[in-house]
């Protein structure tokens, strides 16, 4: 039994499986080590600031040896999806944005294209790339949000204030789309909650030119950074079929080698009609992690300015379905028409009615893969709504990249996993 | 709508396939659950779990069916939602359903839904071996619908506090579900 941790020199990902045995989720001391009487037993959180929100690690120590480690969640549960079985769908859609209240978009998207897909429902083309473009905005968003805090862990503190410089820049743009800056509520069952307001475009457009030097600064501060590079290479290794068993995904999976985004290769929303390029790294390791974050940035900025290009030039056109049953009329009509008055009526005091079913839809937030089952009894309240939560799955991997880390490397392995509590306890 | 099984006929335990919203499901026993996730991982390819979704379906589809004055579920006029629905849905076998969301990352992807039903009292065998990220999702499905998972190494709660009474997420467990203090409710 070495006293120092096994530091792979080279490139190569392990051999073989590292996944614990028999829970997958617990790393267990050794009785050899045990009875050598020098292991400590230390807790870590759930208040502790780089945990990310409130996440409980009972870590075995030997030396500054990891030898044994599991994970203690649910703090933060709120019963979010109980609660949503208890509200008409269209009150629901706030809820999934504060599950992940770091990537709201994707989540309250996630959810409402289940409900359009279960009431089949035709979206129109200009609420379908206005939603692709705010998912982008908010990709970048929760990118920096994740760069400047697992920077800051690290020791980088101006990491922090440049990253949150351009999220300043993002949530202006949330607000003058929606009027809030987070949690946004601003797709509809349907479309849109209202028109792209004007002075979005050249306001977004500004955005776009200045953020690709943005994301050069950050690299000029890290990529090449000793410190940098010796906290997060070859730290928290993780090889591609442990990265799948252990249901890995977004940039921990694609860090890990696996060529795999649901945008890409599902295609939702107008994903199959912008040109990006999915950034891929076989490395497995923190520094890997980090080098996707930074690359997807660079291509969602690509996306947003694709998304514009084509709003700019869908003026006027419609940003909702037009379907009475379940979208609301428009404000002007209730003074004139009846029929109107009647459905708004309807529709907000009982809620649209959606047939009978269950689906699950994937979608690929800056996360990974946000899934929503939603199981509807032909009411107009959700029978069942289960989110498939992106970090929940991603802790489950801290064992297996834990099991030869130093104490010190928990801190750069947990944050790159990129976990929101607010998402894994729901 | 139940189809044919077709290329799913050799799923052991197959108890049958629909095919709904451009999406498949295929309902197994939950004797045989270990040997078709196994077959569905070796032999299709579904290397990805991607969720479990445990449901409680009590109660699912008892409401009357509405535009009809003097049903027997009744309507308050000046109750909304209370006029029940307007298609009762077929009824499901078991209370309980166990959903498992299944991907093949291959071109072109497929996903698929891998069903069993059991009862109150029954439990369903762990997935575990086959794909150690089922952990904490049969760990949640037992914490909040308290499902009995069969051969689960680590079968504790994750979300609710270790003592815990109850499940939350049935459909008997009330919204709440704890009296608030100093509301005159205790």
């Amino acid at each position: 039994m070495t006293t120092t941790a096994n530091r792979p020199t080279g490139r190569a990902i392990y051999h073989g499986s590292r996944i614990p045995y028999p829970t997958p989720t617990v790393l267990e001391t050794s009785q050899e080590l045990w009875d050598t009487g020098d292991v400590m037993t230390v807790n870590f959180g759930p208040n502790h600031p780089s945990t990310h929100g409130v996440l409980r690690l009972v870590v075995d120590l030997y030396g500054e040896d990891v030898t044994g480690l599991f994970a203690v969640v649910g703090y933060l549960h709120t019963g979010f999806e109980k609660n949503m079985e208890h509200k008409t769908w269209w009150k629901c859609i706030t809820y999934p944005e504060r599950i992940d209240y770091v990537s709201y978009q994707n989540n309250e998207y996630v959810f409402v294209a289940a409900v359009e897909k279960l009431l089949d429902l035709d979206v129109p083309p200009k609420a379908t790339w206005m939603r692709t473009l705010l998912c982008e905005l908010n990709r970048i968003h929760s990118h920096l949000v994740w760069l400047g805090t697992s920077a800051l862990e690290l020791g980088a503190i101006s990491m922090f204030w440049y990253a949150f410089r351009e999220r300043e820049q993002i949530l202006d743009l949330f607000e003058l789309v929606a009027g809030y800056r987070m949690h946004t509520r601003y797709f509809q069952v349907g479309g849109l909650a209202e028109d792209i307001p004007r002075g979005f475009y050249p306001e977004a457009r500004k955005f776009c030119d200045w953020m690709p030097r943005a994301i050069d600064d950050y690299e000029t501060l890290l990529t090449r950074n000793k410190i940098w590079l010796e906290r997060t290479e070859g730290i928290g290794l993780l090889s591609a079929d442990d990265a799948i068993a252990l249901g890995q995904s977004g940039p921990v999976l694609r860090a890990s080698g696996v060529d795999w985004d649901i945008r890409r290769d599902e295609g939702y929303l107008a994903y199959h009609q912008v040109d990006f390029r999915v950034p891929v790294f076989t490395e497995g390791d923190v520094y890997a992690r980090y080098r996707v974050h930074i690359e997807e940035m660079r291509q969602s900025v690509r996306i947003v300015e694709q998304c514009l290009d084509r709003l700019e030039r869908m003026e006027g056109e419609p940003w909702i379905a037009d379907d009475r049953k379940v979208v609301l009329p428009p404000r002007h009509e209730l003074h004139t028409s009846m029929e109107s008055l009647i459905h708004h009526f309807k529709i907000v005091t009982e809620g649209f009615r959606v047939p009978a079913g269950e689906v699950y839809v994937a979608i690929e937030s800056p996360r990974g893969e946000l899934g929503c089952y939603v199981c509807s009894e032909g009411g107009p309240k959700p029978w069942r709504v289960k989110f498939r939560a992106p970090s929940f799955v991603a802790l489950q991997a801290t064992a297996t990249c834990m099991s030869d880390a130093l104490i010190a490397d928990m801190i750069a392995i947990v944050g790159s996993l990129d976990t929101v509590m607010g998402e894994v306890d729901r | 709508m139940t189809t044919p099984a077709g290329d799913w006929a050799e799923v052991p335990g197959l108890v049958g396939v629909t095919e709904e919203h451009r999406e498949t499901t295929i309902t197994v026993e939950p004797e045989h659950l270990v040997d078709a996730a196994l077959h569905l991982r070796d032999e299709r390819g579904f290397t990805f779990l991607a969720d479990i979704s445990a449901v409680d379906y009590l109660g699912y589809g008892t409401e009357s069916v509405s535009g009809f004055i003097g049903t027997p579920g009744g309507r308050d006029l000046n109750a909304p939602m209370t006029q029940g629905l307007q298609v009762v849905p077929a009824p499901k076998p078991k209370r309980f359903a166990m959903n498992y969301h299944l991907l093949a990352i291959a071109t072109p992807p497929r996903r698929v839904r891998l069903q069993t039903f059991v009862d109150d009292g029954e439990s369903v065998p762990s997935v575990v071996r086959v794909w150690p990220t089922a952990d904490w999702h049969e760990r949640e499905a037992y914490d909040l619908m308290g499902i009995a998972i069969d051969g689960h190494p680590n079968l504790v709660r994750i979300l609710m506090d270790d003592d815990w009474e109850g499940h939350p997420l049935r459909k008997d467990y009330p919204l709440g579900g704890e009296p608030v203090r100093f509301s005159g409710e205790e």
